[in-house]
Order: C-alpha cells, then structure tokens, then sequence
C-alpha cells in the first residue's frame, strides 16, 4: 500500500485531478464544493498550470471550452445550480466532441434549494441538462477513496472518448475527511490531441475546427449518428457496477454514492439478524449497468431503491427489471439523509415483516 | 510587357464565396484581418473565436485553428486558450448582439482581467442573423423589427458604447472605434486592426478594436445609402477614435 493522506473529500477530488495530470482550472465558487477550487488555485500556479476564477459558471464551463479545445487536461468543479448554469455549455462541448471532467457535488434543489448533500441531479446528470442528444459519462463515488480512482479515470476515458466526463458527488463526500491513497493509472493507447486540437496547425499542416454548428440537416443526422455510436461504445464498455451480499439475496437494496454505504451498514445489520438482504451499487451512472438487474439470481424476489432524491434511479431500475419483480423506494431530500435505521425498516416493511 | 500581380486574395483567406449580404461590410473586416495576419506572419499560431451571428461562418473564410462559441461566450473561450497557449495569438470576432447584449458579462471580464486577446467587434447597430431585431447599440429612433416604431429610449433605454465603457477599466491595453464604411476609413481600420495584434504579441494585454458596419438588409437600405447613414447617423452616437494607446 503506498502512502495514505487524510483529506477533505473536496480537497481530494482536487488532488487526484493533479496527480491525473490535470493543470488547468476554471470555476465559480458555490457551497458546497469550495475546496475544489481553493485547492487549485494554490496547486496550479506552483506546478506552471492555470487557475483562473470565473466570472460565472457560464464563463467558466466556456472557459472549459476553450481550454479543452488545446488538447490539455482541464477540468471544472461545481454544485447543482452551478451544473445548470453550466450546462448550455456542456451541451456545446459534447457536440463539439471536446474531453473534460466537470465535477458535482450535489446539493439539494431547486432551484437555489439547500447547500445540504443532496442526490437530485441523476437526471440532470444522465440525461442531459443541457439541449440534445447527447450523453456526458457519469462517475458515482461511494467514499472519498473511490472518488480520487474515478476522478484519475475519468480524465483517462474523456480522452478515450473525446467525451465530457462528470463525477457526481455529494455534499457528504465532498465535506468529509477520509484517508486516501493516490494511485498511478495507466494512460496509454489515449489519441493524440495534436490530430484535432488547436495549436498545432503548423505540426499538422492544417488548422483545427472546433465546433458543434452543422446547418444541414443530413451532415447534423450523420453527426449524431456518430455520437450515439460512441455513447453505444461507452455502454458497451464502460459499464461499472457493484454488488454486496446479492447472491442469495431475498431483497436487494439499489443505491449510489453516499447512500449505498449508509445501505451498506443496515445491510450488515439486517444480515446479523438473518435478512437476506443484499446491495446492487451502480459506480457508472451512464452507461447504466442494466444487464445484472435484468439477469437477477432466481433468489431475489423485489428491490428497494434509495436514493437522497425523490425517485431518480428508480426509474434506470425499472427499465432494468421490468414487470417481473416489484421495485419500491425510499427517499429523503433537501439533505436530509436515509439513516441506518430508516433503511432497516423500509427493508422489514417490503418483506412484510 | 512584363506582369505584375499587385493585388491578390489574402493568402489566410479560404478561397470562396462569403454567405453575406450585398453591401454587408464583414466581408471588408474579414479581408483586414486576414491581411494583418499574413503582414505579421502569424497564421500558424492564430486561433479565431467565432461569435453566433451572421459571422458564425467566420471559420470557413479565414483559414486558422478556429472555435465557434456559443453566444456571447467568445472572450470567456478565448482567454482559456491564450492561457493555455501563451503563444498563440487569440482573438474572437464579434457582433453587437453577441458582444453588448448576450455577452456583456464576458466582455467586460475578459477586459478586466487584461487577458492577452483581441476582441474584434463589428457594430451594425441591428442584430444581422436572426432578422433585424433591436441590438443593444441601436439608435434611439431607428426602427428594427423588435422596435417597429424606432427604438424609444424610455422602454428600451440607450445605444451602449463599449468603447467608452471599457475605457474605464484599468487592464485593457488598447481600446479603439474604427468603421470600414469607406475607403478612407478601411484604410484607418486596417492600422488598428495590426495595432491591436501587435499590442497581444508583444504581451501587452488586451486589444478591443470596435469597427462600425453596414446591414444594408435590416436596415432597408441600398448599400450606398446605409453607409452614408453609417456617417450621418452612427458616428455622431460612436465617435471614432483611440480610447486607450499601449504603453
């Protein structure tokens, strides 16, 4: 094992976006991910990289555009009223087909909604936010150690794909101190910025054209054709996902981040008190891992999904299981939190015990 | 008798027919840019920031690394990238809707921080693309499709001067209003244009070269007419000038 950090959450998100290689930073404050760009703007400077406070999260995510354009590794961080501000320009940089990692850390909504963790974003974050068909891969940490591995990641797979990519948080992780260890990724096979971004018109021989604008309607089908194609790759091969105690499973708990460690702990409980019970926790978010809840072991007679939002995921749960078993959920919002105890009990009430 | 070729196509302009207007003066602006490029010798290391507008197409007739921004978004995409490439040479090109209206916040941030870009913005006074709707810079009195009976001061209030209002700020390096109306204000406009690359090159800080156009289509006019009323109307409102001279 090599050398563990006690870190904030936020601070490690930052951390890991560094040692991924990342130097260039755009950002407009907003609670509850401060550290982020606090962080950076110390960090960068020292390592000959860029920090720079926009003059809002419109500016920002465009600064992201054109910091992305070069090829370098950028990246911006925000929370849920920053992310639909940002996300005209999200939209932009999907058609534009432009690699960068945005960052959530989501608090309640909407509207200007709470600063309290929160999970009401899926939607925005899995089906867009911003205008049309485009998909934005999405990283769901559970602890502060899987979110510095995914944010080291998904710099790899924005390349890989040319592809935003957002690690969606929440308050908790971003607030909470957790010991970490940064790990080396691989990074190679990656395309070679120099074939499309600006910058190097002289190496290539031909300048570079970034942009999402294609007026006739056949030459914009074809282009979305071509995206859907690398949104179907994506699903083929970025699908993440895992399972606790599902094998022999009566009940399984469907949840994400922050919640499914809080399932995690009552699941454990429930197991010392003989409930079959078990946990199916998606780590991607898109591509949502549809096949293991569409092939459940025989033993699995319904799903509990929850979610700190009022019924999001259920709904990439359903899709998954269809009619054949029944799919409940339980959800608190605003930050306030499942507990332990309240998990416990929605689980006894779905077995009808 | 031997030949010799004195005028010829800029050679950073692509080779084909512009989708503007007859009389438009984008046109006029583009070919200045492109020969101020080729004069400093920079087209290598120049990358265009293309507004939403009429001058979306800017890409398809000035042959640079280019971006097209969403609206308004330009300074914001083009101070990234300078950031990022300290050695390009950035600029974003821009109308009166893109720049005044929908994109004030970035304008004047990106002056205000004294990022090292150009900032090359065409005022026609009337947005161009989406049919001749009331901009931010037009006249009191003058009519557009959003204001049919000639913009009036107390519902919309005032044409917004960008020079003088940049002027304020201390970073800006080089702030000036020029027009392409006529041979012998191209002349003065072409000066400022290289200006103002000259003044990013030598890391001076930011360049704003405001240059009063022609839309003889949105403001029913022949084109000789909307240039005399570029002269008889627009400059009394946008005097020309220099607001700010590089040190």
């Amino acid at each position: 094992m090599g050398k563990r950090f006690l870190m904030k959450g936020n601070e490690a998100l930052a951390e890991a976006a560094i040692h991924a290689g990342c130097k260039y930073f755009f950002g407009y404050p907003i609670t509850p991910q401060n550290e982020i760009p606090e962080y950076m703007s110390k960090k960068l400077p020292e390592i000959g990289g860029v920090y720079l406070q926009a003059e809002s999260e419109l500016a920002a995510i465009n600064m992201i555009f054109g910091a992305a354009g070069t090829g370098k590794r950028v990246m911006t961080s925000s929370s849920s009223p920053g992310i639909s501000l940002m996300s005209e320009g999200i939209s932009y940089i999907a058609g534009a087909e432009l690699p960068c990692v945005l960052m959530n850390v989501m608090r309640g909504g909407p509207g200007l909604g709470g600063i309290l963790p929160s999970q009401s974003d899926y939607f925005q974050a899995t089906r867009g936010g911003g205008h049309g068909d485009y998909r934005l891969l999405v990283l769901a940490p559970s602890t502060v150690q899987e979110a510095v591995d995914l944010t080291m990641l998904a710099f790899d797979l924005a390349e890989k794909y040319r592809n935003p990519v957002m690690v969606l948080a929440d308050g908790f992780m971003g607030q909470m101190m957790e010991a970490v260890e940064f790990r080396e990724t691989g990074t190679e096979g990656l395309p070679d910025p120099a074939e499309w971004a600006v910058g190097y018109m002289k190496q290539r021989g031909s300048r570079a054209l970034i942009k999402s604008l294609y007026l006739d309607p056949e030459e914009l089908e074809a282009h979305n054709w071509k995206l859907q194609a690398k949104y179907a790759k994506m699903a083929e091969q970025e699908k993440r996902f895992e399972s606790y105690m599902a094998e022999d499973a009566e009940i399984l708990i469907a949840a994400y981040g922050t919640v499914a460690r809080i399932a995690r702990t009552a699941i454990n409980e429930l197991r010392n008190e003989g409930v079959k019970v078990g946990l199916f926790r998606p780590i991607t978010l898109f591509p949502f891992p549809y096949d293991p809840l569409e092939n459940l072991p025989a033993s699995v007679k319904q799903i509990l999904t929850v979610e700190m939002s009022c019924g999001q995921m259920v709904e990439d749960v359903r899709l998954a299981v269809g009619k054949d078993r029944p799919v409940s959920m339980y959800g608190r919002v605003g930050g306030m939190t499942p507990s332990v105890d309240e998990i416990k009990d929605q689980v006894r009430k779905a077995l009808g015990r | 008798m031997k030949e010799t070729k004195i005028f010829e196509k800029p050679k950073s302009m692509i080779d084909v027919t512009t989708h503007y207007c007859p009389g438009c003066t984008h046109g006029v602006a583009h070919r200045l840019v492109a020969e101020v490029i080729d004069e400093l010798g920079i087209q290598e290391r120049t990358v265009a920031v293309a507004p939403v507008g009429c001058s979306v197409f800017l890409y398809n007739y000035i042959d640079v690394d280019s971006y097209e921004a969403a609206h308004g978004r330009a300074p914001a995409v083009a101070s990234a990238c300078k950031r990022l490439l300290p050695d390009s040479v950035v600029f974003s090109y821009q109308g009166d809707g893109d720049l005044a209206s929908i994109g004030m916040a970035e304008i004047v941030h990106a002056a205000n921080r004294g990022e090292k870009i150009t900032v090359i913005f065409i005022n026609n006074a009337i947005y161009g693309m989406t049919g001749g709707q009331m901009a931010p810079t037009t006249l009191v009195g003058q009519k557009a499709t959003t204001c049919p009976l000639g913009r009036d001061p107390k519902l919309a209030g005032y044409p917004i001067r960008m020079c003088e209002m940049l002027a304020t700020l201390q970073a800006p390096a080089y702030i000036t209003r020029v027009s392409v109306a006529k041979p012998k204000y191209t002349i003065k406009a072409k000066e400022a244009l290289k200006t103002a690359f000259q003044t990013q090159i030598e890391g001076k800080g930011f360049s704003f070269v405001e240059i009063l156009s022609t839309c003889p289509t949105n403001w029913g006019m022949r084109p000789v007419d909307a240039t005399n009323w570029l002269e008889e109307h627009m400059m009394p409102e946008f005097p020309l000038g220099v607001f700010k001279t590089p040190e």
